[in-house]
């Protein structure tokens, strides 16, 4: 058996998660899921900056603090902390954790292979629309394919520390050591689902140990505390999630329910790099305190292509609010939202979207809310978004003059305009598999 | 009688692009007889008809006693495009646990 727990649910996550996973219980390899789509988008705006940068900058302080414990208690660290420049996250962990063990899984970036990639036949249309890659050819950022698990496990055999990926399958962190240890072959279908399933439930941390769970919330014993998830996976391919004894979650079948349902598609295809899960064969029980136990897991082949994340530069957005309040809260919010819209089709402005919300009243739930007749107060959030990054920038001056141009008791300004900000989106794709060549560069 | 399908399930929403998916689970198994025929893709369109622009499709998960909703053009572009302040769709979970369900009144009861 061994122990696999995540840390880290995406970049930004709580800070003492890692080190308390580390510190409060045995443990054998320590996961950290740092990229989310959005993330990948942050990324690039800063190595765009600053070509040195574009990695989850938490990750090396974060081996500095942790490099001691790691070597005292054998625990192995795998992270696609890399972003979109793993090499330039290696150097800064290696300059700050000098004695530890590097390995780096390379070659899922392939921005320089695009047009490469066109003229083999790969049209890299988008998954979701079915639109043809032409359409923001020359607006594209960033290109990266999801990398499987076998890549990762082929740099934990070189007795690395430390594995720092790029973008790869959030659950093939968690699924590579089982390769690693067990020894599972790239056909052994119904290990790898079952790996890739133990993935999908640890990779937003404490996501499945009780936090944003709506199943008799009020009662899970400690959140300040909550424990982050351990897989304990078994040779066979059965495991079990737990948190450390001691910690504030809860791991039951309805916290453990609600994150296997989360962000995914069809339940039988459940599609990644290594494999095809199929979520209807898993079979849950509570096999004690805080721990749930899954088996019957089955697989399927995996596809021919793997899925590539492509960001483009989209236009550029704002967002701002203002408060109102009683009597008439609701009333006065909807003038000044027709006041801002009124003005800025005055100016002749174009957007793609001008959206209102009105929070405290229904802008969450919309139509599904129960009526609110007179709230105490009403917060306006207006958003524009454009391809005229003037357009969006005037728009943003349109909000704190209404506090003195339009209905009474406005207020709630304090943070100024709001800021511009570019929106970088992402174009799914796939292409075929044999394109993406991995290699795992040690650093010693 | 009409009770909130929130009696008898909990549920969890997130992101994909401007996809938004919701998995329902029954509390109880013999409530997921209940879920399958009350809670169907029409009603749950119906019920987020503001929001989502494209189709819902519903898969079944009898052995977690859950139901996946995959709700298309849902999130106003979703991602970074998206202007909503939920634009992940974080919330959408505990919006469909509002939806009134038809039960037996034996079953109200319990």
């Amino acid at each position: 058996m061994i122990r696999i727990a995540n840390g880290q649910g995406f970049w930004g996550d709580w800070l003492e998660a890692p080190v308390r996973l580390v510190e409060q219980g045995p443990i054998d390899y320590l996961i950290l899921d740092y990229l989310a789509e959005v993330t990948m988008s942050i990324l690039q705006k800063q190595r765009k900056a600053d070509p040195s940068l574009g990695y989850a900058r938490d990750f090396p302080p974060l081996m500095a603090r942790m490099a001691r414990m790691l070597r005292d208690r054998n625990v192995k660290v795998l992270a696609n902390a890399g972003g979109i420049n793993p090499i330039a996250c290696a150097r800064e962990v290696r300059r700050l954790a000098p004695n530890l063990k590097i390995a780096i899984v390379l070659g899922d970036d392939v921005l320089d292979r695009i047009d490469e990639f066109l003229a083999q036949g790969q049209e890299m249309l988008n998954i979701d629309t079915g639109e043809p890659l032409s359409k923001i050819r020359d607006k594209i950022t960033s290109a990266n394919a999801y990398i499987g698990a076998f890549p990762l496990a082929q740099a934990l055999a070189t007795g690395a520390d430390v594995v720092i990926t790029g973008r790869c399958a959030d659950a093939a962190l968690a699924l590579a050591p089982m390769i690693h240890r067990f020894d599972w072959k790239a056909d052994d279908w119904n290990r790898l689902s079952a790996g890739i399933i133990a993935g999908h439930i640890v990779e937003c941390g404490a996501q499945c140990t009780g936090g944003n769970c709506i199943a008799d919330w009020q009662n899970i014993p400690d959140f300040a505390n909550i424990g982050y998830p351990i897989v304990e996976a078994e040779h066979d391919g059965t495991f079990s999630i737990t948190e450390h004894p001691g910690t504030g979650g809860r791991v039951n079948l309805e916290t453990v329910k609600e994150q296997l349902l989360y962000e995914i598609g069809d339940p039988r295809q459940y599609i990644t790099p290594d494999v095809i899960a199929d979520f209807t064969s898993i079979r849950l029980a509570q096999a004690g305190p805080d721990r749930v136990r899954a088996t019957g897991i089955a697989g399927a082949p995996r596809t021919d292509m793997l899925k590539v994340s492509i960001s483009y530069a989209w236009g550029w957005k704002a967002a701002g609010t203002l408060i109102y309040s009683a009597p008439q809260a609701l009333e006065k919010a909807r003038v000044a939202d027709r006041i801002v819209r009124e003005r800025l089709e005055q100016l002749g402005l174009e957007f793609d979207a001008v959206y209102t919300e009105f929070f405290g009243v229904n802008a969450l739930h919309g139509a599904t809310a129960e009526p609110c007749p007179e709230p105490p107060e009403v917060q306006l959030r207006m958003g524009a978004r454009g391809y005229d990054r003037k357009a969006v920038d005037r728009f943003t001056r349109e909000m704190i003059p209404l506090v003195l141009t339009g209905p009474p008791t406005g207020t709630g300004y304090g943070e100024g305009r709001p800021s511009v900000r570019e929106v970088i989106a992402y174009w799914p794709a796939l292409v075929a598999r044999e394109m993406i060549q991995t290699r795992v560069e040690v650093i010693e | 009688m009409k009770i909130p399908l929130a009696r008898i399930a909990h549920a969890r929403s997130g992101d994909k692009g401007d996809v938004s998916n919701i998995g329902v689970i029954a509390y109880k198994e013999q409530d997921y007889t209940i879920l399958v025929r009350e809670v169907t893709a029409e009603r749950v369109k119906a019920h987020f008809n503001e929001f989502v622009k494209g189709k819902v499709e519903r898969f079944e998960l009898p052995n977690l006693w859950a139901l996946n909703f995959v709700m298309h053009e849902a999130l106003d572009g979703g991602g970074t495009i998206s202007l909503r302040a939920d634009a992940q769709g974080k919330t959408l979970g505990a919006a469909l646990l509002r939806m009134e369900i038809e039960v037996p009144d034996t079953d109200a009861l319990r």
